[in-house]
Parts: structure tokens; C-alpha cells; sequence
């Protein structure tokens, strides 16, 4: 099984091109060519944008801020006369959250420590050794990224659960750890670095690993930084496997965790609920508000060269 | 080393930055000496390095797809350690029966609907934020923030959002005057609740690739347009659109692979129901027959097909990129 982000494969876009790049040309000039008009519809366009996105997420903030009786209110109470943290203290108190936060910290830093290694030495064995089959290995590695998880969850339960790996963290862990994403991502930038710098290295007597930690790397920190955001991310929201694995707290990451929450509470008591979905949001959001632009670069790196 | 390198997925963007230079024979066999023939230590070192994450992918991933399409020919019932071969009993039982039908049309419906939704709601995003607006950094920030956040957790959060009495959507819509439709009892309903919940969650993805894709694009075409004086639809149809051509082939590739994988979303608002199988889509209905009906048997049955599905669906795409993209990207660059 391999992570589920979804990937460059192709790339698709122009060269140059990412969220960042500036498009300095282009702007000022069209400010003044659309006229009052158009600012105006273009400002309305992106208040709607914003809108659309925001206003669920107050609603869904502000509920999991509710007494009870103020959620079960026709017409909605957007802002009721009084706010409350009691939504928070009872998923804390009452439902292990603190042990699935752990436990998706765990698997989330176990899995993208692994991960990253794992990528980065076959990315290199594959850019700088030479050994025969060497086509075919990188073809067996990406090729997974045509395997959908679903297809392989069957055999692979039967395979953990045979090994008594169901509820232990080893479960969830360790079929996920194989890296075919990440492989090629780093792959294409290796291959992208100036051969010069390295065959002079490599002329002056320079070992493999010396190579890779005094020379690769330290050239590749961008797209090393892109790869373990979007893993951290992809192993943080990883759902099927360890809803699969997990059905107890003892080992549940915060998704799954929420799902049981949600089966006890249900519809008949949001409060918690809605304080359990804010709290498995938010450590991903803090990521997300810091290196959203390394992120990013991660996604369209497949196309741009990184 | 060199043709290896060379060897990779075709790509448009793939100018002389990504091309491996030609160059004398590497250092690497000619520090060990013989060219063409790669070092004993060499080959071994590739082995230690590579052999954790080939294990991993053979054992987890091609186990598995194999050994899938092998249960897929049995009665097994996921919990005991005995399972008959019984042919294509279980391929015969999925083509006659409804169900499963319906559930390839739900699949198709969702696909669909998600596919062209965040597509076309992606792009228009894009083209809105690629224009000189105060704080659209801002904004562009809050579109792409719900595509990293869990699937389940906004599963969850909107399954309250679209609430037909307490919920977000029943106070907007009776705010204008209008009654909400039962998003949880009625499955047309319950199937658009889904994918709407989808495509909130997954628009940045696309909003971001076409950005990218809008801010490389090539502005002296804009500027001959402006002289022209050509109209704005025109402008977009005839020269934003033609240059986004590759953008679009790889995210119908990649959009559809993850929106016909979707499983979280589906088991914490629906469980595939109401009526059943409202919102069963082929993925959910593999789990289900797996693990809920405990005839893993039959889903590997269900899962084997949605792979070939896809299979097929993908090198169509692949050959349609291929047959009408390349000549149009060349000249680019």
C-alpha cells in the first residue's frame, strides 16, 4: 500500500510556473485596462470564494462554542447570548482524545520519518548507483502509484490480522510505509541537479554517502521540505487502514477516533462532536498557516522542476 | 546511467533544465575502473538502499493486487482460514445482480459530478485569484486549507452543516424562503450531501495546479490579445483555455483516480445509505461485503473489477493526452 496523495504523474505544467512565482508583468497593466466595473465584480468574485469556505467553518466553530439547547434552535442561533468550553472539556475528559492525538502524532511522525529516509535513499540509488535493472526497479516502484489502496486492503488485513498485528501500532504502520510517491518526486530532482558538481565530487574520490549528505542533500531541501509536508499531511488524515486496524482507543488516530466519538454521540449530541472535529483541524492548520508555500510547491512539483 | 535518467514519464515542462546533459562516462564506473560494468560494492550498496522500500511496495502492494484477484475466485469469508475455489461464481453473481448496477451508476454519478464540479469551480477560482485583487493571497490561503484537512473530520462537521433541521444549509435556504430537502432520508439528496462535501474539501487541489498553470502561461498571447482588443470570453476560450490543455488531462487523471477512491467522506456521513445504498459507491460497496457482510469472497470480486475500470479508464486518458496534447504542447518554450 502506498499513501493516497494524489500525483503528478504527468507534469502539466509550464515550466516556471508555481503558486508563488510572481506574474509582475501581468498585473499592473490589467488594473487599469478592467475598469471600475470589473474590480468591483472581480472583488465581489472573491468575497463569494471566501464565503463559501469560511461560513461553514464558523458555523462548525461556533456550534462546537454552544450549550446544547442553543445547537437544537429553529432558526440557527448563529451567536448565542453566551459561549461555552464545555464541548472541549467533555471530548478531553470523557472520550480518550488526548491518547488518539498521541497516537496520530506517533503514526504520523513514525511514518514520515520512515518515509523520508526511505524515499530519499532509493531516489538516490536509482539517480547515482549503478546496478543492473535499474529501469525496471524505478518502473516497479512508481507503477504502485496505479494501485489503489482499496484493492489491496483485503489481502493485507488478512496479512496483518494473521500476523496479530490488528489494534498495534505495527498494524497501521508498517503497510503504509513504502514509498512509491516520494520515490519518484525526489527522483526527478536528483536528476535534475547539475551532473558537473557531482561528477566533480565523484572524480575528487568522494564516497556515496558523503555524496548524499554533503552535496545532494543540502541542495535539495526545498523539495525534501515539500515531500515531508505532504506526507505529514497524508499520514495525519490517513483513514481506511487504521479504521481497519484500529477499533479500539488504545492505538486509533485522531480520524478514526472522531468516527467512534461520532458513533456514541451521534446526532443527538453535536457540541462534542463538532469540539472533536475543530481539534483533529486545527494541528494540521497550524502546518498548514507556516509552510503552506513549501506545501504547495510539493503538489506541482511534478511538474515543475524543483 | 544516462538513457535511464532520460526515461521518464513524458513531460510538457520537461525543457533543457530537466534534459541529463551528455557527458564523458560517469565517474562513478570510472572511479571502479570498468566502464559498462558496474562495481561489486556498488551494486551491493544499491541492494541495502533499495531493499527496504521494494519489500515494502512487493509485500503491501503487489502482494496484495494479486492476491486479491486469487480471492476474488472463492467463497472466503474474511475470518476463517478455509476458502473454496468456486470459479466465476462470484463474477456471474455481481452481473446479475441490481445492485450492482446501481452502485456503478452511484460510482459514475459521484465521479462525475465531483470530477467536472471541482474542475470547472477550481478553474473559475483560479482565474478569479490570478487577477490583481488586494488580498487574494489571503484567499487563495482559505481555498486550499480544507483539501489538508481530514476527510473524516469534515465528513463529520457537515453531516451536522447539511442537517435538514438543525443544520447550516435548512437555515440559508430557510432564510430565502425555502424548505430544505431531507439530506439524510432521501439518497438523491443524501448523494448530492456527499458530493458537494467532496468537492469543498478537494477544490483546492485543482485551484492550485491551475493557478500555477495560469501564472506560466504565455502573457505576450495576453498582450496580442489586448491590442486585438479581443473580448473576454473570446480571449479565455481562444488563448487562457488552449494553453491549459495539459493541466486539464492531468487533473481529469488525477482527480478522478482519488474521487473514485473516496472512502471516508461516504462511511462518516452515510454509510453508504439511506435506503441501503443511496450512496454506495464501488469502493464502499467493497468494503461493505468485506468487513460489514463478512464475504470478502465477493468483495475482492467487486474490488477487481473497480480495478480493471480504472485500469481502462486511465489508458484511455493517457492515449487521448497523447494523440491530442503533444503536438499542441511542443512549440510552447
Amino acid at each position: 500500500m502506498t499513501d493516497s496523495t494524489p500525483v503528478p504523474l504527468t507534469a502539466a505544467l509550464p515550466e516556471g510556473a508555481g503558486v508563488d512565482a510572481p506574474a509582475p508583468r501581468r498585473t499592473g497593466r490589467q488594473a487599469t485596462r478592467r475598469g471600475v466595473s470589473g474590480t468591483v465584480l472581480g472583488y465581489l468574485s472573491m468575497l463569494l470564494i471566501a464565503a463559501v469556505i469560511l461560513v461553514p467553518i464558523a458555523f462548525i466553530l461556533l456550534t462546537s462554542l454552544k450549550e446544547r439547547p442553543d445547537i437544537y434552535t429553529q432558526p440557527v442561533q448563529w451567536f448565542p447570548d453566551s459561549f461555552t468550553g464545555q464541548n472541549y472539556s467533555t471530548v478531553i475528559e470523557d472520550v480518550p482524545f488526548v491518547q488518539y492525538f498521541l497516537n496520530s502524532v506517533l503514526i504520523t511522525t513514525v511514518l514520515t520519518v520512515v518515509q523520508v529516509v526511505l524515499g530519499i535513499v532509493t531516489a538516490f540509488a536509482l539517480v547515482f548507483l549503478n546496478f543492473p535493472g535499474r529501469h525496471v526497479v524505478f518502473l516497479f516502484v512508481i507503477a504502485a502509484l496505479m494501485v489503489p489502496n482499496q484493492i489491496t486492503v483485503i489481502s493485507n488485513y488478512a496479512l496483518a490480522a494473521d500476523l496479530g498485528w490488528r489494534n498495534t501500532y505495527a498494524g497501521i504502520i508498517i503497510p503504509l510505509a513504502g514509498v512509491a510517491f516520494g520515490t519518484f518526486l525526489l527522483r526527478n530532482h536528483f536528476a535534475s541537479l547539475p551532473r558537473e558538481i557531482i561528477e566533480s565530487a565523484r572524480l575528487d574520490g568522494t564516497g556515496p554517502f558523503r555524496l548524499l549528505f554533503r552535496i545532494l542533500l543540502p541542495m535539495s531541501w526545498p523539495t525534501v521540505v515539500a515531500f515531508t509536508l505532504i506526507t505529514i499531511v497524508t499520514e495525519w488524515n490517513q483513514y481506511l487502514w487504521p479504521f481497519l486496524m484500529a477499533d479500539t482507543s488504545e492505538v486509533a488516530p485522531l480520524p478514526v477516533g472522531l468516527t467512534l466519538l461520532q458513533n456514541n454521540e451521534g446526532s443527538t449530541n453535536w457540541g462534542p462532536v463538532m469540539a472533536g472535529t475543530i481539534l483533529t483541524m486545527i494541528p494540521i492548520l497550524i502546518v498548514f498557516l507556516f509552510l503552506q508555500k513549501q506545501m504547495i510547491k510539493g503538489l506541482t512539483a511534478g511538474a515543475v522542476k524543483g | 546511467m544516462r538513457t535511464d535518467s532520460r526515461a521518464e514519464p513524458a513531460s510538457p515542462g520537461a525543457g533543457p533544465r530537466s534534459a541529463v546533459p551528455a557527458g564523458p562516462p560517469s565517474a562513478a564506473t570510472r572511479r571502479l575502473g570498468r566502464p559498462g560494468r558496474p562495481g561489486r560494492r556498488e551494486w551491493l550498496l544499491a541492494a541495502v538502499l533499495l531493499a527496504p522500500n521494494l519489500v515494502l511496495l512487493a509485500v503491501f502492494t503487489y502482494r496484495p493486487l494479486v492476491d486479491n484477484v486469487r480471492l476474488s475466485f472463492t467463497d472466503w469469508n474474511i475470518s476463517s482460514p478455509r476458502a473454496e475455489y468456486i470459479g466465476f461464481d462470484n463474477y456471474v453473481e455481481w452481473a446479475g445482480r441490481p445492485d450492482s448496477w446501481k452502485v456503478l451508476g452511484i460510482t459514475l454519478v459521484f465521479t462525475v459530478a465531483t470530477v467536472l464540479g471541482s474542475m470547472l469551480i477550481g478553474l473559475l477560482m483560479a482565474l478569479v485569484l490570478d487577477q490583481n485583487l488586494r488580498a487574494r493571497g489571503l484567499v487563495r490561503s482559505i481555498v486550499f486549507a480544507p483539501y489538508v484537512i481530514s476527510g473524516a473530520a469534515i465528513g463529520i462537521a457537515f453531516q451536522f452543516v447539511f442537517d435538514p433541521r438543525f443544520g447550516m444549509i435548512q437555515d440559508l435556504l430557510g432564510r430565502a424562503g425555502l424548505d430544505s430537502p431531507n439530506f439524510y432520508q432521501d439518497p438523491d439528496w443524501a448523494l448530492f450531501m456527499v458530493t458537494t462535501t467532496y468537492i469543498w474539501k478537494n477544490v483546492g487541489y485543482v485551484f492550485v495546479i491551475y493557478l500555477a498553470a495560469l501564472q506560466g502561461r504565455r502573457i505576450e498571447l495576453d498582450e496580442a490579445a489586448r491590442i486585438d482588443g479581443t473580448r473576454p470570453l473570446r480571449h479565455f476560450f481562444r488563448i487562457v483555455l488552449p494553453q491549459l490543455k495539459p493541466t486539464t488531462f492531468f487533473l481529469s487523471v488525477t482527480v478522478l483516480l482519488s474521487s473514485v477512491q473516496v472512502f471516508d467522506i461516504i462511511n462518516v456521513m452515510t454509510r453508504g445509505g439511506p435506503m441501503g445504498n443511496g450512496t454506495t459507491t464501488m469502493v464502499y460497496q467493497v468494503y461493505q461485503e468485506t468487513f460489514v457482510n463478512t464475504r470478502a469472497g465477493y468483495g475482492a470480486t467487486v474490488a477487481t473489477i473497480m480495478f480493471v475500470i480504472l485500469l481502462v479508464i486511465t489508458v484511455v486518458q493517457v492515449r487521448l493526452q497523447d494523440s491530442s496534447g503533444l503536438e499542441r504542447r511542443r512549440p510552447r518554450r
